[in-house]
């Protein structure tokens, strides 16, 4: 173990007598007390002895540098340390350790974080527009020039991002159906109108939350992993190596995804369509409503426009959902928790757009009466 | 299996502190190397050599606890490091300092929160005195400057040298380098082997290097094993000066001298 011995000499002198085994360990109980017995003896020569000192690891010679490091006179002078600590402790120059070199920023103020986030949000929206410019450009080139689109990469996306997919959308759009007709039969019963929670459930499913809940599944299904799987390549500097090989990373990355999803979204908006619907004839069972008089129901309040209102939303959800996590992945920064970063703002971002365009589509459906 | 308190204490200069025996090394079964069998000695800059996909990392990577070899034995001072539990082999294998061949740095901590880490973890040291280490470690690297930096603000070298800082932070008895000098510029690299020279006479750090950078084998390590992937297993053993000089198998001959392989076949 180390020991440290403080005294005070008749010239004035304080002297710090160090011996043991001077490691991280022995380090706990003395830098307190050594940094003290410095900085109570103000403008007095100090003095550390260091003959006693078996032992000196990196941890030990800290305490050395930190006793060097503050400015002040006379300087703490350190005597009688044995070769190879001396050695170990001239390594580091005290003048350097005085204060850290690259302290972490001050928080900004909140006027100043106003204005950074400001100024984030134009830089974004700048380029959002810029993104779907290429976007569109990149996708009327692939309509018009069908061979050059990578097939191959666009059925892997969409059996990922389609087939894969089906199992949740399957179990959500079910249960959402099922919740859907138990809230609404409950209250209606009291009318005895429960035949119509066949008219809100198809309604509601086909127009609006069949659509709906399928992109934000798919939003946080294949969104977070379009801008994983692409901010993973900008990370590994891919998306450079593909530039530097003179192909758009536009056309080679998002194309292929867009249109996968382009192709899968309306698939499994009907399919959603369809479960939500059967969620709803099971519950209305229990109400004394049989399958049969449900769908006859439901097929009498909706109509072909209601179903052609909610299934052309979907294919616009695809894009939305598709660009923005192809965006949000070339947007990475370097870095690994950039990727998780990428990821998370592909979801949200796709959510809010998704809530913001289906807004402007029920205004838009109100306007021209559909 | 308790890791004994002889490794704990310092073991003598020139005693061997690890010991690999009648290894084999692979992956699935599939053996790279035979019958490895050397010691590293304590205080020694001990260097692993060999070719592109020679198993001198993959070795490392037994050594240091990572993967297990398809036989064969490593002991670090009187612990076998692969027949003690999984809980006393991470007790083992954390008195070792590892820097990985990219820096494995953690990308969300600045550079002194990346050295800082290890000491908050494994020691009970007061703030200041955690804070001023860590700064030293990065000083001794040369990255003072460059401490609230993220990994990600700097260059692969600097990432490297960051990756050496943490590795050191708790003054390890000894330290694996998994290629440090590579992507470093030739003077940085001749710094960092005189850092090494200066780890190893002030402090008696062991360290294993493994490298293929010529330079740095000739000026910083005292001895080395050369591995060859055709012979699957050690072609030369001893002083790196001695075996460019004196050794008579072409294949080490080959290797120290930069000459390709079919001149020598």
């Amino acid at each position: 173990m180390a020991a440290l011995a403080i005294s005070d000499t008749p010239d004035g002198e304080r002297v710090l007598s160090l011996s043991g085994r001077l490691d991280a360990a022995a380090l706990k109980e003395l830098w307190d007390r050594a940094t003290r017995a410095v900085a109570e003896a103000p403008r007095r020569p100090v003095i550390v002895d260091a003959s006693a000192v078996d032992y000196c690891d990196g941890a030990g010679a800290a305490l050395f540098v930190e006793l060097l490091r503050h400015p002040r006179t006379p300087r703490v002078e350190i005597r009688n340390l044995r070769p190879p600590y001396d050695a170990l402790v001239a390594l580091f120059d005290p003048a350097v350790l005085e204060h850290d070199l690259d302290p972490e920023p001050p928080r900004p103020k909140v006027i100043e974080e106003i204005g950074i986030v400001a100024a984030g949000l134009w830089r974004d929206t700048k380029l959002q527009i810029a993104f779907v410019g290429e976007t569109t450009a990149a996708l009327l080139y692939a309509f018009t020039h069908p061979h050059l689109i990578r097939w191959r990469d666009v059925w892997r996306i969409a059996e990922r991002a389609g087939a894969d997919g089906l199992p949740i959308v399957a179990l959500i759009s079910f249960l959402l159906g099922m919740i859907l007709a138990f809230q609404s039969a409950i209250p209606m019963k009291r009318f005895g109108a429960e035949i119509f929670v066949a008219d809100l459930i198809g309604l509601a499913m086909l127009r609006e939350l069949g659509p709906l809940m399928t992109a934000i599944l798919l939003a946080g299904r294949s969104g977070a992993a379009f801008a994983a799987e692409i901010g993973t390549m900008r990370v590994n500097q891919e998306v450079d190596a593909l530039t530097t090989m003179g192909l758009d990373p536009v056309r080679f990355l998002v194309t292929p995804r867009i249109i996968a999803a382009l192709l899968m979204t309306p698939l499994l908006t009907l399919f959603s369509n369809v479960l939500g619907l059967l969620g709803g004839a099971v519950t209305m069972q229990t109400f004394g409503i049989p399958f049969f008089t449900f769908f006859r129901e439901a097929d009498s309040a909706v109509g072909l426009h209601d179903f052609l209102a909610g299934f052309v939303k979907s294919f616009v959800f695809a894009i939305l959902v598709a660009g923005i996590g192809c965006l949000r992945g070339l947007q990475t920064q370097a870095g690994a928790s950039a990727v998780g970063e990428a990821a998370t703002r592909a979801v949200v971002s796709g959510i809010i757009l998704l809530v913001v365009v289906d807004g402007l589509f029920a205004l838009a459906y109100y306007l021209l009466d559909i | 299996m308790e890791p004994s308190s002889a490794a704990t204490a310092a073991t003598a200069k020139g005693e061997p502190i690890i010991r690999v025996r009648d290894l084999d090394t692979g992956y699935e079964g599939n053996p790279i190397l035979t019958n490895i069998h050397f010691d590293v000695m304590s205080g020694e800059v001990f260097g692993i050599l060999g070719g592109s996909g020679s198993g001198k990392s993959t070795l490392m990577k037994n050594m240091i606890g990572l993967l297990p070899p398809i036989r064969g034995t490593v002991h670090f001072a009187a612990d076998d490091v692969w027949s003690a539990d999984d809980a006393t082999r991470r007790r083992i294998v954390s008195r070792f300092g590892v820097m990985y061949q990219s820096g494995a740095l953690f990308g969300s901590m600045t550079l002194l929160e990346n050295v800082r880490l290890p000491l908050e973890t494994a020691t009970s040291l007061p703030e200041a005195a955690i804070d001023l280490i860590a700064r030293m470690k990065l000083e001794l690297v040369g990255l003072e400057a460059f401490t609230g930096h993220l990994p990600a603000e700097l260059s692969g070298g600097m990432q490297k040298r960051a990756g050496i800082a943490r590795a050191m932070a708790l003054d390890p008895q000894i330290l694996f380098l998994d290629e440090p000098s590579s992507g470093l510029d030739p003077i940085t690299a001749a710094s960092l082997d005189a850092l090494i020279r200066r780890l190893a006479e002030s402090l008696g750090v062991t360290f294993v290097i493994v490298t293929h950078d010529l330079a740095s084998v000739f000026t910083a390590l005292d001895r080395v094993i050369l591995l060859q992937r055709k012979a699957r297993g050690i072609i030369a053993e001893g002083d790196p000066r001695k075996l460019r000089d004196e050794s008579d198998d072409p294949r080490v001959r080959a290797f120290f001298r930069r000459e390709p392989e079919e001149a020598t076949a």
